[in-house]
């Protein structure tokens, strides 16, 4: 094997379910399973009603990574997994900030820092203000640094939340899931793909 | 669609439409998916169901088993001789946790089981109630699909879902928690419907051609070809498609510790067992052929031993229903996805008619040098004491290779392996993957009732029996008629074996002392005997097998005997010992 594939990298892995109670457990354990650590785990809605999209980053091998997409998939609630690398997504995660009003109010520098940063007020009050902001790790976790001087007070980030670049959603790919003997475009096959380099491996 | 959907509810609504209970909709389930049997123990929050049980009982056999665990792995024993789900009753809590050995079992050797358990009502989830455990959240790693229902409109739907994945693609067991109201609950029932399509799970890959061609032009041009099968080939009722694809192909086939009985022992193609105490030729050659064919099997790493020197120079061709199997431990040249059912039929029509003497011959060598070696003395030693492969060779004689027979684990488990004879498939049921002493008693009791007109010989250690010796209870309330062998050789052999290999000889805690077996099943009004003498050993098997109902046979044999042909724990499949 090349070196690239021992390579431990970020990926993120989506997947599209049913909307049952306990898959949520039944996914997760498949990582806890290998001592794998989730650094970020999203559920949510998807394009299409009653589907449900898993969002959930790890830092693994591609080996590793492949292997654990084909076992989510074939859990029986679970309709596709896909694994990306980070240049094969566009992705955002959202934090907000709990900083003093009074420090804001005062000091322009803050008022302008927040503006660099794209960060909006979310609240305002007499002695707090919320500001919310999206964007990779680096941005928002830069924010932080920049605030803490002015006493920040709370601080919170959500999971990762992606979309897969080449992606063409799933409605197409339901339908056929609907059908007793699903196409070949669905029963997708990774082998296929680079058909040549499976035949002389 | 919806068109569909309205005739569909129209034609429900002329139908009569009876209100019956959620327990009586469990029951209606089993019976039109063709149950027969139930292996099951009633508790408090089962009891509807076994209320409604009771009026069931001229349709439905059940078995009261004395364990939980003996429940599953007696439905586990059904399954794996009739090729149906076997089906357990259980009840919530300590009832519902007895059932995770069987499970995690069957989960690993692709077992269908389905499990209905009771639960506490559901208002009372959640509240530390009396017998409420989390079962849904404790058995999640270890059922191919589990759920819980709240409602009894929901059952007829559900028990159709976990039939259909419990036998369909790979299969394995599901477990249904049923909340105490849900199986009192009156409902509209509409008929049962059984279940064949749920949009998110695909059982059968799709067969792609390209592969089937590649893999049969690799076979074509292969000059050391070897077929390895494992147990997709018998839950896929494809043991007609292999015999007739490695007839074809004229190649020499090897199998797995599940996969025995696909082939029968005696056909010419068939060299024997893979793995850690499989036979030499098949281990040693995997390592010498140029095309290695893997057929229902799973490259488990009791088979392959160390993987980086585990057929390193083959070209890998792999048949299997689930694609989470395919690179998982052992590269595939070319991955043939599906059931071996329709794939190897296909790959059959492409293959040249062909035969490998000189190929084969090297595998007939390395059987010499085993009989050599190892098993002449096994089979015919000269000692005073027994040995367990004499054991097997009288049994053979007297099956004639026509008994299903089921193991539990460790050193007899590998002795009857290497040396039973089948005739025919479906007639080995041991526990594989999991390893789970206390397996075969009351597997062995299931086997019988999945496969009533044959002949059931339980293999058992003296320390896998003292695991669930509480199931002689169940062979004599249900006088089932099965034959238990114990190979006592007062050691849990297995592990002893290995301290005396690896550690020394240092016996941590093997020496175990049994009761007299004998008066035990007497005590439970089953016949016995127990040998200690070659010159009786025949007689006492006779006895056995013509006895009429169960009969358990103590035989002891050798203390310190060990199993040999054996590939050390990180060795490759080339480094066997033989000694």
């Amino acid at each position: 094997m090349n070196k690239d594939s021992n390579m431990k990298q970020e990926y993120t892995i989506t997947v599209y379910t049913e909307n049952h109670v306990g898959l949520l457990n039944r996914i997760a354990i498949m990582f806890s399973r290998r001592k794998i650590n989730i650094e970020s785990l999203n559920t949510s809605p998807s394009e299409i009603e009653g589907i449900h999209r898993f969002t959930i980053v790890i830092h693994e091998t591609v080996e590793v990574v492949r292997k654990l997409t084909r076992q989510v998939e074939k859990q029986v609630d679970v309709l596709k997994a896909y694994y990306n690398t980070n240049d094969e997504i566009v992705w955002q995660e959202l934090a907000l900030y709990k900083v003093p009003t009074d420090v804001i109010a005062e000091k322009a520098k803050v008022e302008r820092l927040l503006r660099e940063h794209g960060a909006r007020a979310v609240v305002i009050r007499k002695d707090y203000t919320i500001f919310e902001t999206s964007g990779h790790r680096e941005e928002t976790d830069k924010l932080i640094s920049v605030l803490e001087p002015f006493g920040l007070i709370e601080f919170v980030r959500s999971a990762r939340v992606a979309i897969i670049k080449n992606s063409s959603g799933f409605h197409e790919k339901l339908k056929e899931f609907e059908m007793d003997e699903p196409g070949e475009e669905i029963v997708e096959n990774e082998y296929l793909d680079k058909g040549k380099d499976v035949f002389v491996m | 669609m919806q068109t569909i959907e309205a005739k569909t509810t129209l034609d429900i609504n002329k139908q009569e439409v009876e209100n019956i209970t959620g327990s009586e909709a469990v029951l209606k389930a089993l019976l039109a998916e063709g149950v027969d049997t139930i292996f099951g123990y009633p508790g408090g929050a089962i009891m509807p169901i076994y209320d409604a049980l009771y009026d069931y009982t001229d349709r439905l056999n059940h078995i009261l088993v004395r364990h939980e665990q003996g429940g599953i792995h007696a439905a586990q024993g059904y399954a794996r001789t009739s090729g149906r789900p076997g089906v357990v009753f259980a009840t919530s809590g300590p009832g519902a946790t007895n059932l995770v050995t069987g499970l995690a079992d069957a989960m690993i050797d692709s077992t269908p089981v389905v499990c209905v358990t009771g639960q506490v009502f559901a208002h009372l989830l959640g509240t530390d109630a009396f017998q409420e455990t989390d079962v849904i959240n404790i058995t999640t790693p270890v059922t191919k699909w589990n759920y819980q229902v709240t409602d009894a409109s929901e059952i007829p739907g559900v028990l159709a879902k976990a039939f259909y994945i419990a036998k369909s693609g790979r299969p394995g067991p599901v477990l249904i928690d049923i909340t105490k109201n849900a199986q009192i609950q009156q409902f509209e029932y509409k008929g049962y419907q059984p279940c064949n399509h749920i949009r998110s799970y695909r059982p059968r890959p799709l067969i792609r051609k390209a592969y089937i061609e590649e893999a049969a032009r690799l076979i074509n041009a292969a000059e050391r070809p070897f077929v390895i099968f494992g147990q997709g080939v018998i839950l896929g009722k494809a043991e007609t498609e292999f015999k007739a694809f490695i007839e074809k192909g004229g190649i020499p086939a090897a199998w797995t510790i599940l996969g025995l009985s696909a082939l029968p022992t005696d056909h010419p193609l068939n060299v024997g067992m893979l793995g850690m105490h499989g036979n030499y030729g098949p281990n040693v050659l995997t390592n010498e052929c140029d095309v290695l064919i893997a057929v229902g099997m799973r490259f488990d790493d009791r088979v392959t031993g160390r993987l980086d020197k585990y057929a390193k120079q083959a070209k890998v061709i792999h048949l299997d229903i689930d694609p989470a199997e395919i690179d998982k431990n052992v590269k595939a040249t070319v991955p043939v996805w599906g059931d071996c059912k329709e794939t190897l039929p296909m790959l059959t029509a492409l293959l040249e008619q062909k035969v490998y003497p000189l190929w084969l011959n090297r595998f007939h060598d390395c059987t010499k040098k085993e009989i050599d070696t190892v098993i002449h003395a096994e089979l015919n030693p000269t000692q005073e004491i027994m040995t367990m492969g004499e054991v097997i060779r009288e049994l053979n004689e007297i099956t004639g290779g026509d008994a299903v027979i089921v193991t539990d684990v460790g050193q007899h488990q590998m002795v009857a392996c290497r040396y039973a004879k089948f005739n025919q498939s479906k007639s080995n049921v041991t526990s594989g993957g999991l390893g789970t002493m206390g397996f075969a008693l009351p597997a062995a009791i299931g086997a019988k009732f999945g496969a009533k007109d044959r002949d059931v010989v339980a293999i058992i250690g003296d320390g896998g029996l003292q695991m669930t010796l509480q199931e002689l209870g169940t062979v004599m309330q249900s006088k089932v008629d099965i034959k238990i062998i114990i190979l006592n050789n007062r050691y849990l052999g297995m592990v002893r074996q290995w301290q005396q290999l690896f550690n020394d000889k240092r016996y941590s805690f093997v020496d175990i002392e049994s009761p007299d077996f004998v008066a035990l099943a007497k005590s439970y009004r089953i016949d016995g005997r127990c040998v200690s003498h070659r010159s009786a050993l025949k007689s006492a098997m006779k006895e056995m097998m013509a006895h009429r109902g169960a009969y358990l046979l103590e035989i002891m044999v050798g203390k310190e005997n060990n199993v040999f042909p054996m590939v050390p724990q990180g060795c490759g499949v080339g480094e066997i010992r033989l000694s």
